[in-house]
């Protein structure tokens, strides 16, 4: 649906270029809730933005649909962007117009008839469930409304790509879930393919299929959301990964978890392996082998369970070691050793790289 | 003094008519022109829908230029144009050709610096949605920054009436020339304090116009 083949943006000349997106190639499925997360300046915007030729490439190509948009000149570059949605953080809503005006200018641009833009926009107002606020300016609506106006202003025209870049940065975390909630079903009843850009981990596992994640103008990993957490390659990744999901302890916990806990922990990774799930609990046991749950969080993402639980073990060292080899024969696990011989104080980087290794190596079918 | 009311009243409603007929038509002509000028001051500027530095360039230097004239020096100065372009340099049709092409400068600043607060996020949505250049300017930039430009235009709408003062100079009319002739030169400080009156009246009207006006305009 979108590709960027060797696409790079710079800004400006000379000494003061900065090179916003570099060298991405990234092939967007028709269909999919495709993510990019990245840090502030990463140059996600600027990538979104290729998309609809609000900023042109410098060299490389954008593809989008079949038609190769770099070589189009402005008045058939209208036409492009008017087949795509584009949702922003800000809202963008006009202020000088009511919600039903806002949701029309897209269609007035169209050229759609009187009635059949009163119709349309009835229609979408119903569907963001905002039918009682035609009449309403933006002033009189929550940031929540507001992005619902913006999620239907930008379906209007009835787009095949909807473009959302930080849709949700500027909401609550309850009205987050909303606008995603909207979004998934803007994906799945529309089939509409959506691009959601963010800078936090959690919109990428509530609703997208894949994603990218950018450093610095380029795409460093990218792959269907489950792998990428299951198997982050980078350091950036992990570090996103361990703000959403906080399964693992931090060294600061750990050490408060030492203080408590002075006998062996082990940190388990719970995945889906197979379609079956990590039976800790009959491991231990069949080893004889007593264990107290100390740390942990399981969650799903892309509808499979993750996380991973720390558990303090108690038996005898040769039942402990028998126990963790059982277990890493199913799944990941981290040994942290005791109070006393500590193992893994930077347990985010090496359970995580740990991870990469062992689904590479044992997971694979 | 009772006489001489009754003859000065019908010269005094003669004045304020000429005064709102100067007044009005320079809004027009000058309020236009400037409208045009301030958005292709704005759009043109690095960054901006129309940016084109050759352009705005010449633009910004042009109203710099103008601009700080003071308007008993400009109304000689473009002298030469008014022959030219109406036939005379005096009377009420010159001046209102100088205040027109002194307000369009004004205008185009009051205009350009209403438009740089517009949120530069609205006009990318329109951008986005496939809509043309001059049609965002039209549907989007200008509505978007309505209020302020009407309390711009009132603020100009001041403006043209003091300059209209300065008519009676190049033998124009309105309430300057009533209160110089009829008060400043004939030493008859009631003319002066009731044409001082009218003034006040005229300009507190127009500004609580432009408030309401605006106020409307935004929505709250
Ligand atoms: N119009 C522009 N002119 C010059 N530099 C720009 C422009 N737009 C973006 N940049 C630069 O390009 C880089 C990437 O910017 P971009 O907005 O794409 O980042 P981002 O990942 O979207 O960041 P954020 O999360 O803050 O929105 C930054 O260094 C930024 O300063
Ligand atoms: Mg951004």
């Amino acid at each position: 649906m979108i590709s960027f083949r060797d696409v790079t943006k710079v800004f400006g000349s000379g000494t003061g270029a900065v090179c916003a997106v570099d060298s991405v190639t990234l092939d967007i499925q028709r269909g999919e809730i495709f993510s990019v997360i990245g840090y502030s300046g990463a140059g996600k915007s600027t990538l979104v933005r290729l998309v609809n030729a609000l900023e042109t490439v410098t060299s490389g190509q954008v593809v989008v649909d079949g038609q190769d948009i770099t070589a189009l000149g402005e008045s058939e570059l209208r036409q492009v962007r008017a087949g795509i949605g584009m949702v922003f953080q800000q809202f963008n809503l006009m202020k000088s117009r009511t919600v039903a005006s806002n949701v029309a200018y897209p269609l007035k641009v169209a050229r759609w008839s009187k009635e059949r833009r009163k119709e349309r926009v009835a229609e979408l107002l119903e569907f963001v469930g905002l039918a009682d606020k035609a009449r309403a300016y933006p002033s009189q609506l929550s940031g929540g409304q507001k992005q619902r106006v913006g999620i239907a202003r930008a379906l209007a025209t009835q787009p095949a790509i909807l473009l959302a870049d930080e849709a949700t940065s500027a909401l609550d975390p309850d009205t987050t879930q909303d606008v995603l909630a909207l979004l998934k079903r803007v994906n799945q009843e529309l089939g509409v393919t959506i691009v959601v850009i963010t800078h936090e981990m959690d919109v990428v596992r509530s609703i997208a299929d894949r994603v990218a994640v950018m450093e610095a103008g380029r795409v460093i990993e990218h792959g269907p959301v489950y792998d990428v957490f299951a198997a982050p390659r980078e350091r950036a990744t992990q570090r996103f990964i361990s703000t959403t999901l906080r399964d693992r302890p931090s060294p600061d916990a750990l050490e408060r978890l030492r203080h408590r806990h002075p006998g062996r922990m082990i940190t388990v990774a719970v995945r889906e392996n197979d379609g079956r799930g990590v039976d800790v609990t009959a491991a231990l046991r069949e080893h004889g082998v007593a264990g107290s749950i100390v740390f942990g969080g399981i969650t799903e993402i892309d509808e499979r369970p993750f996380g991973s639980l720390t558990i303090e073990v108690d038996g005898d060292q040769a039942a402990v070691d028998a126990l963790i080899a059982d277990l890493r024969r199913s799944t990941d696990v981290q040994d942290l050793g005791t109070r006393e011989q500590p193992l893994g104080d930077d347990p985010l980087a090496s359970a995580h790289v740990g991870a990469a290794r062992d689904v590479g190596a044992g997971g694979g079918p | 003094m009772n006489r001489d009311w009754s003859t000065l009243t019908p010269i005094l409603l003669e004045s304020i008519r000429e005064t709102l007929y100067m007044v009005s038509l320079t809004l027009l002509v000058g309020g236009f022109l400037g409208l045009v000028l301030g958005v292709l001051l704005y759009a043109t500027r690095k960054g901006n829908l129309l940016e084109n530095a050759f352009v705005f360039a010449i633009l910004n230097v042009a109203v710099n230029i103008v601009r700080p004239i003071p308007f008993i020096i400009f109304i000689t100065a473009v002298g030469p144009l008014t022959l030219a372009t109406i036939g005379t340099t005096i009377g009420n049709d010159a001046v209102i050709f100088a205040m027109s092409i002194m307000a369009t400068f004004v205008t185009a600043r009051i205009v350009e610096q209403n438009l740089v607060a517009t949120d530069p996020g609205v006009i990318e949505a329109a951008r986005a949605m496939g809509a043309s250049r001059f049609r965002i300017i039209l549907t989007v930039l200008i509505p978007e920054a309505l209020a302020p430009l009407i309390l711009g235009y009132t603020f100009l709408l001041i403006g043209i009436i003091d300059m209209s003062a300065l008519a009676g100079y190049v033998g124009g009319g309105g309430l300057g020339d009533f209160a110089i002739v009829y008060g400043y030169q004939r030493f008859n400080w009631q003319v002066t304090f009731v044409t001082v009156l009218v003034i006040i009246v005229i300009v507190q009207l127009a500004q609580m116009l432009g408030n309401w006006l605006a106020r409307k305009a935004l929505h709250r």
